[in-house]
């Protein structure tokens, strides 16, 4: 079993209003040197094999919006 | 003229759609988003919701169920397809309409009346729609975005269908609710038959409950009716 992880991000040019809110509240707890907040996703797969291309396919077609997200993996085990 | 309610789990606006389009005194009767066929049926409505518990991201699941293989054959053979928040979030995900839809600028769900400037004379859905009118939004990711390629087509081709305004008809930064871009309500495919937008044109078709301008906006249906 190898263990894949996808991470998907807002493309970085849009805005991120929740990373907004995030970074707001960070402020409130003092956190000052906070610039900028950018919430993503990770999704754990469990694989039987790892094979780049269909990782990448299911990123494409499902696991991502291509149109308004980035991704990329990595398997960690 | 028979026209398509489908229904995801998850779907809330589904009766408000039927109801509403049979109020109008068209014949219209859901379809399960198992279904692999709209035979016999001649208009698709994609309702409002959140399919899917909005799980992986809005639309997303439902955009890759049986139903919208179907819904994509019969937009291609040009058959007129409207999807309302929810179901418009599914038609961008299903690469029906370009761009997709973010959470509002100001995180904030939006429930309020909004008016809408039309723009466009493209396709099944816009004719006739010639004045202001006042629908509801009810949404929490309702910012619609795309890239800046896309965004120069869809206004070249006259390809935005409505743009958030004031009750002067004025796309002001105040009336854009949600900090949509260039304050899109919604989009055409290039072909004008497939319409998404945000606001809710079948709350809005009866004057008891606070306004009809949904009838103009779902006139096409009635003018085709026979």
């Amino acid at each position: 079993m190898v263990t894949v992880r996808v991470y998907v991000t807002l493309k970085p040019e849009l805005l991120d209003s929740a990373g907004r809110t995030v970074a707001d509240s960070l402020h409130r707890l003092g956190f000052e040197e906070v610039a900028d907040v950018r919430v993503g996703r990770m999704i754990e797969l469990k694989l039987e094999s790892f094979d780049e291309a269909r990782v990448k396919e299911m990123s494409d077609r499902l696991l991502a919006n291509p149109v308004i997200e980035d991704f990329r993996f990595e398997a960690v085990s | 003229m028979k026209v398509a309610v489908l229904q995801f789990p998850g779907s809330n606006c589904d009766q408000d759609a039927l109801h509403g389009i049979q109020s109008l005194g068209v014949a219209a009767d859901y379809v399960w988003h198992q279904e692999a066929s709209l035979a016999g049926f001649e208009a698709v409505f994609v309702p409002g919701g959140f399919s899917y518990g909005d799980y992986l991201r809005c639309g997303a699941i439902a955009a890759r169920s049986p139903i919208m293989a179907a819904v994509a054959e019969f937009a291609e053979a040009g058959g007129p397809v409207i999807g309302v928040c929810n179901g418009f979030q599914v038609l961008c995900e299903a690469g029906l309409l370009p761009g997709g839809l973010l959470l509002n600028r100001d995180q904030k769900f939006l429930c309020q009346g909004v008016w809408l400037k039309p723009e466009s004379r493209l396709g099944f859905w816009m004719e006739g729609v010639d004045r202001l009118v006042r629908v509801p939004i009810a949404h929490g990711e309702g910012r619609y975005v795309c890239d800046a390629e896309t965004l120069a087509r869809l206004n070249g081709e006259g390809r935005v269908a409505f743009r958030y305004c004031d009750a002067e008809g004025r796309v002001t930064e105040e009336a854009n609710v949600n900090g949509s871009m260039d304050s899109i309500a919604g989009v055409l495919n290039e072909k004008g038959n497939v319409l998404g937008m945000m606001p809710h044109p079948e709350r809005a078709l009866d004057d008891l409950l606070g306004g009809s301008d949904g009838r103009l906006l779902l006139s096409a249906l009635v003018r085709v009716r026979a």
